[in-house]
């Protein structure tokens, strides 16, 4: 099962470095990851998302919580919450699936290539690229998963 | 509060003045050269130039472990910084207080690969509680003060301090302020007894049928050696400790079982593999300990009490968890016990004792060998250890290095006080037991300070004799002799049909007596058993001299018992023709 655990670490040198490093230190399997600065600047949001176990996720979720520039975690899986993932894919004009795409989904289109933007939870994703298989998309990026809460829980800090 | 204008050296000899530091291990540099400067020029701290820096780390860990105060050391950037890595990792693993502050290339030199820069940051990450880049020399006050909060709670470790030689120029000078408190939104330690499972707790206690209190180095960090003592005598429930843990229950007392685990004693083991509750204090179930985890005491609910939420339930699962303070969580329960007037069940537990009291009289370890005399001509190294113990009448602090001697040393030695006995027991860091001896020699002056070691671990930090001269410290090294790497060879013995490859060294060793002398101090060798009492004799009687006594046993002594690798703790070698299964 997937798993997904979103923190909040202060924005300063090292902090990334500091959690990305415990991972491999660690020997923790991660599957995406996502960092970002919130709308606090001293802040910054980083979701990960694993296939770990119950028992690896809660030992992930210890030791980023006892990582001094960590301020905050929370494991989103352990309730409902919301999963996303941003995917990119290149086409030639040619081998462009029209039946799957429509017009919003295209970000860019010349006479040679059309760029795609799907978003949708990551087994969404999954399924859609091996629908897309046989057209022989030229490249596929995707954003890692990102996570909310569905209730009103949230992970955030007061000021 | 001084307030005086400082230079970022200044301010940073200034603040671990403020933080109570009086003493100090290092070795100058170029990059350290402005704050070896300040040093010069105070009275506040004195400084210790040890004669590599791997010593420095050790040094401030064995100032640290004795005292409960955290220790530091200084040292320079690149090769500097990098020997003072093993100094870290072991601190690390065994969650001790220390503070290294290391000199660093001018901040616009980082990343140029510029002379004796190393990332110390990135190199130290892995086995640091925290480290701090200064980036302002008008940092350092706040960094120094968030340094040693963070390495002094919860559970607790090494912090580095890496300062750009550009702030700590002395030319730059700025407004000094110490901070009187620490305010981190991300460090919020567990402070305190946690109370919330404390009832559960009790539940199992009086219940119980087959106790057994289970406990680590953490009730030493924490200075629960007595409430520890007191919840084990008011329970009358038997106690084994850890390597790390021993000296936190009397050694001498009869409800302890000794050290359990890997090498730990056969009642301990079969208490452990048998007990049906299991209080686990300021101890990880580390896989010294369990043995296969999947056949760990399959019997026995597991209260677990630990200051870090991710040493419980990581390896083995805790039914009744508490994170807090061991001292505070201990009398919390203690007092919980008391105000049910509990009565344990007093049958069962007197069977049990009595099981126990069977089970040492069968395989327990033998504490009389010094008066059985020499073994095949030879001297046991366990003899070795009682007659420092005798002569010493179990007062001294013992530190170790890693190996046979090591385990002798834990196993025969009984240690009644916390902080008495200085090892490395997570990281296994061979050359740590002299320069550790120097920090606990430093801090406690009067006492005997004795260093257990083998010709292999000596050697690995023995350029410390030449500190120990320019100090003054009496320490008493005594070198279990084997002429091998005593533990490397067990293990070749066991499970190598005795192919020794590479754990001898064909008559390569140096004259240790020879050696001690050209560095000053007194040295002694005791090949017969005759020689070996007279030899500890004089050894601890010179009270002013460094004394390396070399001690010839028997090289084909094995350390044991032993557990049998993935299977339950019930599985042990108890010699090398005996084994439980």
């Amino acid at each position: 099962m997937k798993r997904v655990i979103a923190l909040l670490m202060e924005n300063q040198p090292g902090a990334l470095s500091r959690v990305v490093g415990l991972f491999s230190q660690r020997g923790y399997n991660i599957e995406t990851l996502v960092v970002a600065p919130t709308n606090d600047a001293t802040l910054s949001r980083l979701t990960m998302s694993t296939e770990g176990d119950e028992k690896v996720v809660e030992q992930i979720t210890k030791q980023l919580d006892k990582l001094i520039d960590v301020v905050m975690v929370t494991n989103l899986s352990e309730s409902e919450f919301v999963e996303r993932e941003l995917m990119l894919i290149k086409f030639t004009k040619d081998s462009f699936p029209e039946n799957v795409f429509d017009e919003s989904n295209i970000v860019s289109k010349n006479n040679k290539i059309i760029n795609v933007q799907v978003v949708g939870t990551s087994l969404e994703l999954d399924k859609l690229i091996s629908e897309i298989d046989a057209n022989n998309p030229l490249e596929i990026v995707r954003s890692g998963s990102l996570g909310i809460s569905s209730d009103e829980k949230t992970l955030t800090i007061e000021n | 509060m001084d307030k005086s204008n400082k230079s970022g050296a200044e301010a940073l000899i200034h603040s671990l003045h403020l933080e109570g530091v009086d003493l100090m291990f290092g070795y100058p540099g170029g990059a350290a050269l402005h704050i070896y400067d300040a040093i010069f020029n105070q009275n506040y701290v004195d400084h210790i130039l040890v004669r590599h820096e791997q010593g420095a780390v050790h040094a401030a860990d064995g100032y640290a472990r004795a005292t409960g105060k955290p220790g530091v050391a200084l040292v320079t950037s690149g090769p500097g910084a990098t020997n003072a890595i093993t100094g870290l990792a072991t601190a690390y693993m065994d969650s001790t207080p220390i503070v290294v502050i290391s000199g660093q290339v001018k901040s616009n030199l980082i990343g140029t690969d510029s002379f004796q820069e190393t990332d110390m940051i990135g190199v130290s990450r892995p086995i640091v509680k925290h480290s701090f880049l200064v980036q302002r020399a008008e940092d350092i006050p706040d960094i120094v003060k968030k340094a040693f909060h963070i390495a002094t709670t919860g559970r607790k470790g090494p912090v580095v301090i890496d300062i750009p030689k550009d702030f700590t120029d002395p030319e730059h000078k700025f407004e000094f302020n110490y901070p009187t408190e620490v305010n981190m939104r991300s460090y919020n330690p567990p402070e305190g007894a946690d109370t919330s499972r404390i009832k559960e707790a009790a539940d199992l206690i009086a219940t119980a049928k087959r106790p057994v209190i289970y406990s680590g180095g953490g009730v030493n960090q924490n200075n629960a050696s007595e409430e520890l003592t007191a919840l084990a005598k008011l329970l009358n429930f038997p106690v084994t400790n850890t390597l790390m843990g021993l000296g936190a229950f009397p050694g001498s007392d009869p409800q302890f079982m000794g050290m359990l685990g890997m090498h730990g004693t056969y009642q301990a083991n079969m208490a452990m593999h048998h007990a049906d509750l299991i209080i686990a204090v300021g101890a990880r179930f580390d896989d010294r300990i369990t043995n296969d985890p999947n056949q760990f005491a399959l019997s026995a609910k597991k209260i677990h009490i630990d200051v870090d939420p991710a040493s419980v339930s990581k390896i083995i699962h805790a039914d009744v968890p508490i994170v807090g303070s061991a001292k505070e969580s201990l009398t919390a329960l203690i007092e919980e016990l008391k105000s049910r007037d509990l009565k344990t069940n007093e049958s069962d537990i007197s069977e049990w004792n009595q099981q126990i009291t069977n089970w040492r009289d069968a395989h327990g370890l033998n504490h009389s060998l010094l008066e059985m005399g020499a073994q095949n001509g030879k001297i046991l190294p366990q003899q070795v250890i009682q007659s420092l113990y005798k002569e010493t009448k179990g007062e001294a602090f013992v530190t170790s290095d890693v190996g046979q001697h090591q385990m002798f040393a834990a196993q025969y030695y009984h240690f009644d006080k916390p902080r008495q006995w200085i090892n490395s027991g997570g990281l296994g860091t061979m050359g740590f037991g002299l320069p550790s001896a120097m920090g606990v020699q430093l801090a406690y002056p009067d006492s005997i300070v004795s260093c257990v070691t083998g010709e292999g671990s000596i050697q690995m930090c023995i350029q410390e004799l030449s500190t120990c001269l320019q100090y003054g410290l009496p320490i008493k090294i005594i070198n279990l002799n084997n002429a091998a790497l005593g533990m490397v060879k067990q293990w070749q013995d066991m499970q190598y049909g005795g192919r020794h490859s590479s754990s001898t060294y064909e008559n390569s060793l140096p004259d240790f007596v020879a050696l001690t002398e050209s560095y000053g101090h007194v040295g002694i060798k005791a090949s017969k058993f005759d020689e070996l009492e007279s030899a500890m004799k004089e050894c601890i009687s010179l009270k002013d001299k460094l004394v390396f006594l070399d001690v010839d046993v028997d090289p084909n002594e094995h350390v044991y018992p032993m557990l049998e690798a993935g299977n339950a703790m019930d599985h042990m070698r108890l010699s090398k023709d005996e084994k439980t299964w």
